[in-house]
């Protein structure tokens, strides 16, 4: 059980990282080698797991894994709900899937309020999700604040783009 | 970014063996430094009566009675006396205080003559001021460093102590000399002999690796103390210098640590699994500051700093964050966005009485409470970020700063320079700055690499 956490949790967060800096392939490390000892049976690999990034991405689209906020804001406007709920139609035809919202900001804030603000926004996002039947208990919450952008100019666009909770899935 | 980094990125709970993954080497606390009474003592009153921008003061090298090899230095005490010289000659020209002239450019005096100045060779070199010290090996293996300040038209002398310190506290004497001459002439507190923690920062924009360091007042004695593996973020020193409480990712999550620097060993300064930020000591260093987001909403609470139960000091529902105690212990002035966006507030120490501070227009944040009591640090945004000064009546507002993003003050142990850091824009690079209470003297603190997040410890004990 542990050591199919940790190998989780690698692959996760490999995954999120990937998703943040949008090129998968050359970023991703191997895989650990435990990782295939448990059931070698499909000898036709249909596509990604289910649960995998690669799977939520391809099933709600990229754009609607991520909900953007205004300067200082943490309100889910209607265009991101629509990406929720997109997000929640996936969750629950797949409930064994868990996941983690990260919540961001830009960088035109101090340090340590944006870190509190991310966490607003991740869990402004986990509580519509759980406002539309996703258990709480599937769901993870954690700020980056403002240090992980994705965007990195210093600029209105930019700090749009930095502005944000993306949800990545875990298993 | 390697694939070692991604691995302490785990979930919900991660052992407890994680929570030292980060750290590098475990350091050595610092040694005591014993003050001895040098003869004569304080005497006569400063002469001078001009700007003390403009006052000479000739440094030459420290006297030795014996050139022998000691750890501090293999080329000798007299090699070492060159060093303390020089050390007290940056200390005060790089903080804009007085002329300084260094041991480089001034004849060494004979260790006979520290105590009893050959006038006529100092008075033809312009300085209205004169320091003089020695060093000497002791047999215990440490040194004895003595310091003298005469003041040339008095042909007196005006101060004069002396400590004993473990070789590899050489500069701690330097730093004590300096501080000898400053308060001496300038009336106020001490300030050199302390410390600084901070995040060293190195890597791209998007991928920055933020290590918690630590360095003398100077730049000198620098080193890492975490890896880089996991985020570093917010550091504090203790008020004796023995902890360290910083935010990490070690786990993966962003929560507040208490690292003790003489055992190597940290703990979370809450067992909870909700994110931890900001943290600060009382002054007496009993207790500990911390921000906790609950479901989103952060509030600020107090603990023990030998653990225990945590008490929530504020309830409102928006982010309530940081804090930073008067002098006295008796007050706190922190952060809120209660009313809509971030000001200062201040609140009596067990969390009543809160009430608004800053009315500047903008937004204020990161409040640092002067150790003298009588000023309030802060970032102020209005545009820029600046760093602003207050009273604790929440008046006599004084922007000190004009950088794009200058944030995160932090006060030197007298209460007359403040550090903070600066952002670039685009590039992202950042980089420590200080600057005196009257906006002068702003200049860039060197660091091996980007930095940002310092922390002014007290003067050492």
């Amino acid at each position: 059980m542990n050591t199919r956490i940790a190998t989780a949790a690698v692959l996760s967060s490999a995954l999120a990282l990937a998703a943040c800096q949008k090129k998968a392939p050359e970023e991703l490390p191997p895989p650990p080698e435990d990782v295939t000892t448990t059931t070698p049976t499909t000898t036709t690999p249909a596509g990604p797991t289910v649960g995998s990034m690669e799977h939520f991405l391809a099933a709600v689209g990229q754009m609607n894994t991520v909900v953007y906020f205004d300067t200082d804001r943490y309100n889910i406007d209607a265009e991101d709900s629509a990406k929720l709920q997109r997000q929640a139609q996936y969750f629950s035809q797949y409930p064994s899937v868990t996941f983690t919202i990260e919540g961001h900001t830009d960088e035109r804030g101090t340090r340590e309020y944006n870190l509190a603000l991310g966490e607003r926004r991740a869990n402004a996002a986990k509580n519509y999700l759980v406002s539309v039947g996703i258990p709480a208990s599937r769901i993870r919450t954690v700020s980056y604040g403002k240090e992980r952008p994705v965007a990195l100019g210093s600029n209105e666009s930019a700090w749009a783009q930095n502005r944000r909770a993306a949800t990545v899935t875990i298993n | 970014m390697k694939y070692l980094a991604l691995i302490p990125l785990a979930l919900f709970a991660a052992p407890l063996a994680a929570q030292n993954q980060d750290l590098g080497e475990p350091m050595q606390e610092g040694q005591a430094v014993e003050t001895i009474e040098e003869e004569g003592g304080l005497t006569g009153s400063v002469s001078f009566e001009g700007n003390l921008d403009d006052l000479g003061i000739a440094i030459p090298a420290f006297a030795t009675d014996r050139d022998v090899a000691t750890p501090a230095n293999a080329n000798g005490t007299a090699a070492l006396g060159v060093e303390l010289a020089r050390v007290i000659t940056s200390n005060l020209r790089n903080n804009g205080l007085f002329k300084p002239t260094g041991p480089d450019s001034l004849p060494t005096p004979a260790f006979a003559n520290i105590t009893s100045p050959n006038w006529a060779t100092w008075s033809t070199r312009g300085a209205e001021m004169l320091v003089h010290g020695y060093v000497r090996a002791r047999s215990d293996n440490r040194l004895t460093v003595g310091c003298y300040l005469y003041d040339m038209a008095l042909q007196d002398r005006l101060v004069a102590e002396g400590w004993v310190v473990a070789p590899a506290d050489w500069r701690r004497a330097a730093h004590k000399c300096a501080d000898l001459v400053y308060s001496r002439l300038t009336g106020e507190s001490p300030f050199f002999d302390s410390r600084i923690a901070y995040i060293a920062e190195t890597g791209p924009k998007d991928n920055r690796t933020k290590r918690l360091a630590i360095m003398d007042s100077d730049g000198a004695n620098h080193r890492f103390v975490t890896t880089g593996r996991s985020t570093a973020l917010t550091p504090r020193y203790s008020p004796d210098y023995r902890q360290l409480v910083y935010l990490s990712y070690v786990d993966g999550n962003p929560r507040i640590y208490v690292y003790d620097i003489g055992t190597g060993r940290q703990t979370l300064v809450t067992q909870s699994d909700n994110p931890t930020f900001a943290p600060r000591w009382s002054p007496d260093g009993r207790y500990i500051l911390y921000s906790m987001a609950v479901g989103g909403n952060t509030d600020i609470y107090r603990v023990s700093a030998n653990g225990g139960r945590s008490e929530r000091l504020t309830d409102a529902p928006g982010i309530d964050i940081g804090g930073s105690f008067s002098p006295d212990g008796s007050k706190i002035v922190f952060e809120s966005d209660r009313s809509g966006s971030q000001q200062i507030y201040v609140m009596d120490a067990d969390g009543s009485n809160q009430r608004r501070l800053s009315f500047f227009g903008g937004r204020s944040a990161t409040p640092e409470w002067s150790p003298r009591g009588d000023q309030i640090a802060f970032t102020h945004i209005a545009g820029d970020f600046n760093v602003a000064v207050m009273n604790p009546s929440g008046r006599g507002f004084r922007k000190l700063t004009r950088g794009w993003q200058d944030e995160a003050p932090t006060w030197a142990p007298n209460g007359r320079i403040i550090q903070f850091f600066r952002t670039e824009r685009n590039s992202g690079r950042t980089s420590l700055w200080q600057v005196d209470l009257t906006g002068e003297n702003e200049r860039k603190l060197p660091t091996p690499v980007d930095a940002s997040d310092p922390a002014w410890g007290p003067i050492l004990p």
